[in-house]
C-alpha cells in the first residue's frame, strides 16, 4: 500500500496546491470555525487564564524533574506489571514493537490513535515484517483506507467532507454508497469489531503517564481505545517521553483543558486509566502490557531552556484550529506528522532544520496559537527562535541549524542595520525615496499579485515635522 | 500572569516614535497622531535621530542586527516621559521584546525602563488622555481592524473601537472573524505570498461584507496590506490610519 506522501521541503508547492483547491479550503474553514466556536463555548465563564496558568505550571513542574519522574514512572509501571521499554529514536521504537509482536507470533495488530507511531511510521515498518496494522480510530481508519496520512492531530480525516468519506467507504469497504453519517459509522463499527476480536496485539498512544502511580491515561471518544487496550492479549502503549506528569491529581486539570481546547467537550466519552495487565482473578484484559517510551529528538529539546517549552504540549490541536495559515493550507501542506504551529516548532527537532526550514516562517506571528494554548507555550517566540537558528551560523544545538543561511540576505540585513544606525543617512535615504516615488515600480514581485504597490510619500514624517518647526518659527 | 498596566496621569510632555512605515509611507498618520496629542495640551517631542524599532530583523531571525538598531533608539528618550507609538506592532516590539533582546547585556536596565514607558497611540488616548471627541464628519459605517500585535501582544483589542465609539456620526460595524490576522506579518507576506494573499483577500471581503464604507486600523503594516488589496480589486472601500480618521473628523 503506497501512502500519499507530503514533505516539509515542498511546503510552498503543497500550500499553493491546497490554496487552489476550493474543496480543501471549504472543508478546513468550516471545520476550524466550528472547533473555535465549540472551544469558546465550552470554557463558558470559567477563569480560563487561571486554569491555563495551572496547566502550564503542572507541565513545567513535570519537565523540571523529567529524568526523576521517568525513573519513578518506570519503577511504578513495572511494579504494576507493565513492562517498560526505552527507545532512542523512531527506528529503535519500531524495532522494539516489532519484536514484541513477533515474540507472540502476531500477524495482526489493531491500533488506537497514536501520533507518535505516525511520527515513526510504525505501520509501514510492521507491514514490511508481514504484520498487518489496522487503525481503529474512525478518522485514522478513513485516512488509512484512503492511503493518506492524518491532516490534524486530533481529527485525522478533517480534510475530507461527507461526500468524500462516502466515496472512501463505498470504494474501499464495498458498502452501499450512502451519505448517511450514522449508517457509515455503523458500517465502520461492524468492520472494525471483527478486527478487534481477531487482533493479536493492540497498540495505543498515551495522553498522560502518571509517575507516582504508574498509570497510563488514554483520552478518547469512540471506545476504540478501550477495545484496543483490553481485547487483544497484548497491549503496547507508545508515548513520547515528555508525556509524564507527577501526580494523579495533575490529570484532572490537564484533562479539563485538553478536552475543551481540542473539541470543546466538557468530558470525552472515555477516559481510560490503565494500571496493568489482567490479574489472576480477573476475566478480561490483556495478558501483557508494555510501555514504550520514545525519545526521538526530545532529549535534545530538553537541553535548551527556551526550547524546552515545546515539550509542555498536551496535543490538543487548538493551535492549529486557530491558526489562519493552517486553516487555509490544511494539514498535509506541512508534510509533517504534526502540522500547524506546534508542528512548526516541534518538527525541526524531530526531522532537522534542513528539511523543515520553511515551517517556522509559515506564520504571520499573529499570536492566535499562543493565546489559546492550554499550557501557555509561547509558540510565536519559539517560531522566532527557530527562524534565528535557521539563518544563524549553525552553532546552536538544533539539528540542521544554519540551513537557511544566505549570504545575500545577511548582506541585505547588514545594509539595513547600517542605515538604521546612521540617522543622517536614514533621513537622507528616505527623503530621496520620496522624491523618486514616481519611479517606484508598480509591480513588486508577489506583493502586487494581490495588492497595489506601496509608494513612498512625497515627504517623510521627519521632513514634515521639520517644515512645521520652520513655519512656527517664521510665524 | 500578564502584569496589569497602571496608567499615569496625563503628562505635560511625551516622546513620539513615528515608526519607519509611517515615516516613509504614511507621514500624515504620524502628524495627525501628534496633532491629537497636542490638542490635549501635551507637548510632543519627536527625537530627530529615530529610525526603526528593529522588528523586521528580529522576526526574521536576525537578532544581532535587530539589537544594533534597537540600541540606537534607546538613548533617544532620556527624560522620564511616555513614549507614544502609533502602531501596536512596533509598540509591542519595544514594550514586550526589548527587555528580552537586551537581557544579559549592559543595556538591559535601560531597555526595561524604556519598554515600561511605551504606549500605543490609541491606548494612550483612551487610558491616559481620556480623549473626548467632537465629531464633525458625516454619518458613516466604519470597520476597524485591530492588528494582532495590538490585540494579543499588547492586549489592546478595545482601545481603537472605544475611540471610534466616541464619534457621534460613526457606526462601527464588525467584520466576520474580526480577530483573525490580515496576513501581513512583515516578511511573511514576502516569504509566503500565496498564503498571505489568501488571508488578505478574506479580510478585505469580510470588511466589505460587513457593509463598511471605510475601514481604519492602528497599524500601517495592516493598512498597506488591506488597503492595497482593496485598491487592487478596485473596491469602493478605502482604508486609513485611525489617527488620521480621528483628526479628520474632529478638526
Amino acid at each position: 500500500m503506497s501512502v500519499q506522501t507530503f514533505t516539509p521541503r515542498a511546503f510552498h508547492e503543497q500550500a499553493r496546491e491546497a490554496l487552489g483547491n476550493p474543496q480543501i479550503r471549504a472543508n478546513f474553514r468550516s471545520a476550524m470555525d466550528g472547533l473555535m466556536a465549540k472551544r469558546r463555548d465550552s470554557f463558558g465563564d470559567w477563569d480560563l487564564e487561571t486554569l491555563r496558568e495551572l496547566g502550564a505550571s503542572i507541565r513545567l513542574r513535570a519537565l523540571a524533574r523529567l529524568p526523576d519522574l521517568l525513573e519513578r514512572l518506570e519503577a511504578n509501571c513495572e511494579a504494576n506489571g507493565i513492562r517498560v521499554h526505552w527507545a532512542e529514536d523512531g527506528e529503535h521504537a519500531c524495532r522494539l514493537i516489532r519484536e514484541l509482536c513477533e515474540a507472540r507470533g502476531a500477524r495482526s495488530v489493531i491500533k488506537g490513535k497514536s501520533m507518535v507511531t505516525e511520527e515513526m511510521h510504525l505501520n509501514a515498518h510492521l507491514e514490511a515484517a508481514g504484520i498487518q496494522a489496522l487503525e481503529s480510530d474512525l478518522g485514522e481508519y478513513l485516512v488509512q483506507l484512503n492511503e493518506q496520512t492524518p491532516s490534524h492531530i486530533i481529527m485525522p480525516a478533517i480534510h475530507l467532507n461527507t461526500d468524500e468519506i462516502a466515496d472512501v467507504m463505498h470504494d474501499k469497504t464495498g458498502i452501499e454508497r450512502t451519505r448517511d453519517v450514522d449508517a457509515m459509522t455503523a458500517a465502520a463499527r461492524a468492520q472494525l469489531r471483527e478486527r478487534f476480536m481477531a487482533a493479536d496485539v493492540g497498540i495505543s498512544g498515551v495522553n498522560f503517564a502518571v509517575a507516582e502511580t504508574g498509570t497510563l491515561c488514554l483520552v478518547e471518544n469512540e471506545g476504540n481505545g478501550r477495545m484496543t487496550t483490553t481485547v487483544p492479549p497484548v497491549h503496547i502503549a507508545v508515548t513520547g517521553l515528555e508525556k509524564v506528569v507527577e501526580h494523579l491529581r495533575d490529570v484532572a486539570p490537564l484533562y479539563s483543558l485538553l478536552t475543551r481546547s481540542a473539541t470543546g467537550q466538557h468530558a470525552t466519552t472515555y477516559l481510560n486509566m490503565i494500571s496493568g495487565p489482567r490479574k489472576a482473578q480477573e476475566h478480561d484484559g490483556p495478558e501483557e502490557v508494555h510501555l514504550v517510551l520514545v525519545d526521538n529528538g526530545r532529549s535534545g529539546i530538553y537541553q535548551d531552556d527556551e526550547l524546552l517549552d515545546t515539550l509542555r504540549c498536551i496535543r490538543c490541536g487548538a493551535c492549529m484550529n486557530h491558526c489562519p495559515v493552517y486553516t487555509r493550507v490544511g494539514g498535509h501542506s506541512y508534510g509533517t506528522t504534526y502540522p500547524g504551529p506546534i508542528g512548526s516548532i516541534l518538527s525541526p527537532h524531530l526531522m532537522g532544520l534542513e528539511d523543515t526550514k520553511d515551517l517556522p516562517t509559515a506564520s504571520s506571528l499573529c499570536g492566535a496559537c499562543g493565546e489559546v494554548c492550554p499550557v501557555k507555550i509561547p509558540i510565536p517566540d519559539l517560531l522566532v527562535r527557530l527562524r534565528r537558528e535557521a539563518v544563524g551560523e549553525g552553532r546552536g544545538n538544533v539539528r540542521g541549524a544554519g540551513a537557511k543561511r544566505s549570504r545575500a540576505e545577511l548582506v541585505a540585513w547588514k545594509g539595513w542595520q547600517w542605515l538604521a544606525t546612521h540617522p543622517g543617512a536614514w533621513r537622507g535615504g528616505t527623503a530621496i525615496a520620496g522624491k523618486l516615488r514616481a519611479l517606484t515600480p508598480s509591480r513588486l514581485g508577489p506583493w502586487t499579485e494581490y495588492r497595489t504597490a506601496p509608494k513612498p510619500a512625497k515627504t517623510t514624517l521627519h521632513t514634515l515635522l521639520k517644515q512645521r518647526r520652520h513655519e512656527e518659527k517664521d510665524a | 500572569m500578564t502584569p496589569v498596566k497602571l496608567y499615569p496621569a496625563k503628562p505635560d510632555k511625551v516622546y513620539f516614535f513615528g515608526t519607519c512605515l509611517v515615516d516613509l509611507f504614511f507621514p500624515e498618520a504620524g502628524l495627525d497622531g501628534i496633532r491629537l496629542l497636542e490638542r490635549e495640551g501635551i507637548e510632543v517631542i519627536f527625537p530627530e535621530d529615530q529610525t526603526c524599532c528593529g522588528q523586521p530583523a528580529y522576526t526574521s531571525g536576525y537578532q544581532d542586527e535587530a539589537r544594533a538598531v534597537a540600541e540606537a533608539q534607546l538613548d533617544l528618550f532620556p527624560e522620564p516621559w511616555p513614549i507614544i507609538v502609533p502602531s501596536g506592532s512596533c509598540g509591542g516590539m519595544m514594550r514586550v521584546h526589548y527587555p528580552d533582546l537586551f537581557a544579559d547585556t549592559p543595556r538591559e536596565a535601560q531597555a526595561r525602563e524604556v519598554a515600561g514607558r511605551v504606549f500605543e497611540l490609541t491606548e494612550f488616548l483612551v487610558h491616559v488622555c481620556h480623549l473626548r471627541l467632537d465629531d464633525r464628519g458625516p454619518a458613516e459605517k466604519v470597520a476597524m481592524h485591530t492588528s494582532c500585535s495590538a490585540r494579543r501582544e499588547m492586549g489592546l483589542a478595545d482601545t481603537g473601537p472605544a475611540l471610534l465609539g466616541r464619534l457621534a456620526g460613526v457606526e462601527l460595524v464588525e467584520q466576520a472573524r474580526a480577530a483573525e490576522c490580515c496576513g501581513f506579518g512583515g516578511t511573511f507576506a514576502v516569504r509566503h505570498p500565496e498564503v498571505s494573499g489568501a488571508m488578505v483577500e478574506d479580510k478585505s471581503r469580510a470588511i466589505e461584507a460587513a457593509g463598511a464604507q471605510h475601514f481604519v486600523t492602528s497599524d500601517c503594516g495592516c493598512l498597506m496590506n488591506i488597503a492595497g488589496r482593496l485598491e487592487h480589486r478596485k473596491s469602493a472601500v478605502r482604508g486609513e490610519h485611525i489617527a488620521s480618521y480621528l483628526w479628520r473628523r474632529t478638526s
